[in-house]
């Protein structure tokens, strides 16, 4: 029996698709427990591969015969050599080529809607960092808002849709993920924004991002609005586009609200954070779809894969929009907060431009899950 | 500085899971006690030995990390955990703080190098018929290891070279909670 070897955009489609599939991930029992490959309807069965040197018979009463098996590591080394092992035993199963290390930087884009004249807004779901990315598309030009730092997927989505990349925005200075966006400015000519309060320390050239900076796409009427909203990061900056979406970065999620440590100021920007989502907030419209830049956990993926929901809808459901008491709010954002992201002090580092480590080192840096919420 | 190790394993370039196949064979190899020197380059492996060794029963003693070589260092244990008690003079590890005396710690210098009290003196056990004589036999010696064990065996090593004032440490540096001094 031979394995089956799976990409990212296989195990992307079983995730989406809300399928079955049960995941043998063979990392050691601390990487498993920090990260795995969530899936609605996934069940999991973590055993090291160490543990299977001497062979799989031990386990083969706990894989099922009755869906589809999938073998996964770190890197694919090891959970190819286990798949093999199973095969030999006459289980069917398949093996994640690259690993966690491939999920981790896997993109799939997916349509959150039309905009006014023909316009549309697509959310890049990065499913295994948890990471997500906009590209508005209007007549022939594009912007693109909180790009991760794989490049060539935005600029060949762009060639495919035929756009021209004009503007590049970043909603804050990251600290979970490296950004792309200024490397897609570089490359296409765009302009590339950043908020000035975020970018202090940065050692490259940008546009300032402010309250009320707003830029056209196409010749019509879509317009990408920013709207000063601080409390994750002091520069953090949201996006009203075509008065419909609401992209509100690292501020507010689905499920939960934006750190306000990751930076060392939890203390100074608790009360921004709380003005934003508490006051700024409330003056909009409760029609606008909020688009934020992280999920944190599955369920916050509607059926069809996009994170997006209805801002009144989270004014409701949100716990954090829904802490009325001061003290308390504050206690809640800069108490018991989860550990911080992976290497989050370098990654803001390298999104200053401070260090410009080589592809397999940022790759190290990003492993792991973002972490950028409380809840 | 270079670490000592009675083996040495060269796993570099090597991806995962072949490290710790190859760590695994080499291990099989050495008698209990001895220690095992792994250079690999795949970042994971690290705490993948430490997690494998722990799940075979071997002591993970510790990684150095020079120029992007990994260097692990693993002791194989059988029973290493099972105190044997023979030599009659011991003295509590929470006792020595303070004394006047030598702290003798007889673990293997890799061990050592990881993790010991701050002017304990190393002379592995191996080495100690040899090593006798930087020893004073005027001093009062407290012996430690990892468990109680080895030091066992090197109280009554010394008491049997006419070494009088010495005590084996119980129980050994597995239950030291104080500050660590590393020489790595």
């Amino acid at each position: 029996m031979s394995v089956q070897q799976w990409s990212a955009a296989d195990v992307a489609k079983k995730v989406i698709n809300n399928d079955d599939l049960f995941i043998l991930d063979v990392r050691n029992n601390d990487a498993f427990e920090d990260w795995k490959i969530e899936g609605h309807k996934f069940e999991y069965l973590n055993i090291p591969y160490f543990e299977l040197l001497d062979g799989v018979e031990e386990i083969l009463p706990k894989i099922p015969t009755d869906k589809d098996v999938l073998v996964v590591c770190a890197k694919e080394g090891s959970s190819l050599m286990v798949a093999e092992m199973l095969a030999d035993a006459g289980r069917p199963v398949g093996y994640l080529a690259g690993g966690m290390k491939t999920w981790s930087e896997y993109l799939e884009p997916i349509k959150v809607g039309d905009l006014t004249g023909g316009g549309e807004l697509y959310q890049f779901v990065r499913l295994g960092k948890g990471c997500l990315s906009y590209m508005v598309i209007s007549e022939g030009e594009a912007a693109i808002i909180d790009a991760v730092r794989f490049t060539e997927i935005f600029t060949k989505f762009a060639e495919e849709k035929n756009v021209e990349i004009k503007h590049v925005f970043d909603t804050h200075l990251h600290a979970d993920h490296i950004s792309g966006g200024r490397h897609i400015a570089a490359e296409t000519g765009a302009i590339y924004y950043l908020p000035p309060k975020d970018a202090e320390e940065v050692v490259f050239d940008y546009t300032s991002l402010v309250d009320g900076t707003a830029v056209q796409i196409g010749a019509s009427k879509i317009d990408v609005g920013a709207l000063y909203s601080p409390g994750h990061t002091i520069g953090s900056t949201s996006f009203v586009v075509d008065s419909k979406y609401l992209l509100t970065g690292d501020i507010l999620f689905i499920d939960s609200i934006g750190r306000p440590d990751l930076a060392g100021l939890a203390e100074d920007w608790v009360g921004d954070l709380r003005e934003t989502l508490y006051e700024r907030y409330r003056e909009l419209s409760e029609d606008l779809i909020v688009l934020p830049a992280h999920f944190m956990i599955i369920d916050e993926l509607n059926e069809d894969g996009t994170v997006a929901k209805r801002l009144g809808e989270l004014f409701a459901e949100n716990h954090g929009l829904n802490i009325e008491d001061e003290a308390k709010f504050r206690s809640i954002v800069t108490h018991n907060l989860p550990p911080q992201p992976n290497a989050y002090q370098e990654i803001r580092q390298v999104n200053m431009g401070k260090i410009t480590p080589a592809q397999e080192e940022q790759t190290e840096m990003e492993i792991g899950p973002n972490r950028c919420a409380v809840r | 500085m270079s670490i000592k190790a009675d083996f040495q394993l060269d796993a570099k370039g090597l991806a995962c899971p072949m490290p710790i196949v190859k760590t695994k064979k080499a291990m099989a190899e050495l008698v209990d006690g001895q220690v095992l020197e792994v250079a690999a380059t795949d970042k994971g492996s690290k705490a993948d030995i430490a997690a494998w060794a722990e799940t075979v029963g071997h002591q993970y003693i510790g990684t150095t990390e020079e120029d992007a070589v990994l260097k692990h260092y693993i002791r194989k244990c059988a029973d290493d955990t099972v105190v044997e008690k023979t030599f009659e003079q011991t003295i509590d590890l929470g006792e020595i703080v303070g004394r006047d005396g030598l702290i003798l710690d007889v673990r293997e210098e890799a061990e050592f190098a990881f993790g010991h009290i701050e002017g304990a003196k190393s002379i592995p056990m191996g080495e100690l018929p040899t090593r006798m004589a930087e020893l004073d036999k005027a001093q009062e010696i407290y012996v430690i290891c990892r468990t109680g064990k080895r030091s066992d065996l090197a109280a009554q090593k010394l008491a049997a070279n006419g070494f009088t004032k010495v005590f084996n440490i119980l129980p050994g540096m597995t239950a030291w909670t104080d500050e660590l001094k590393k020489s790595i």
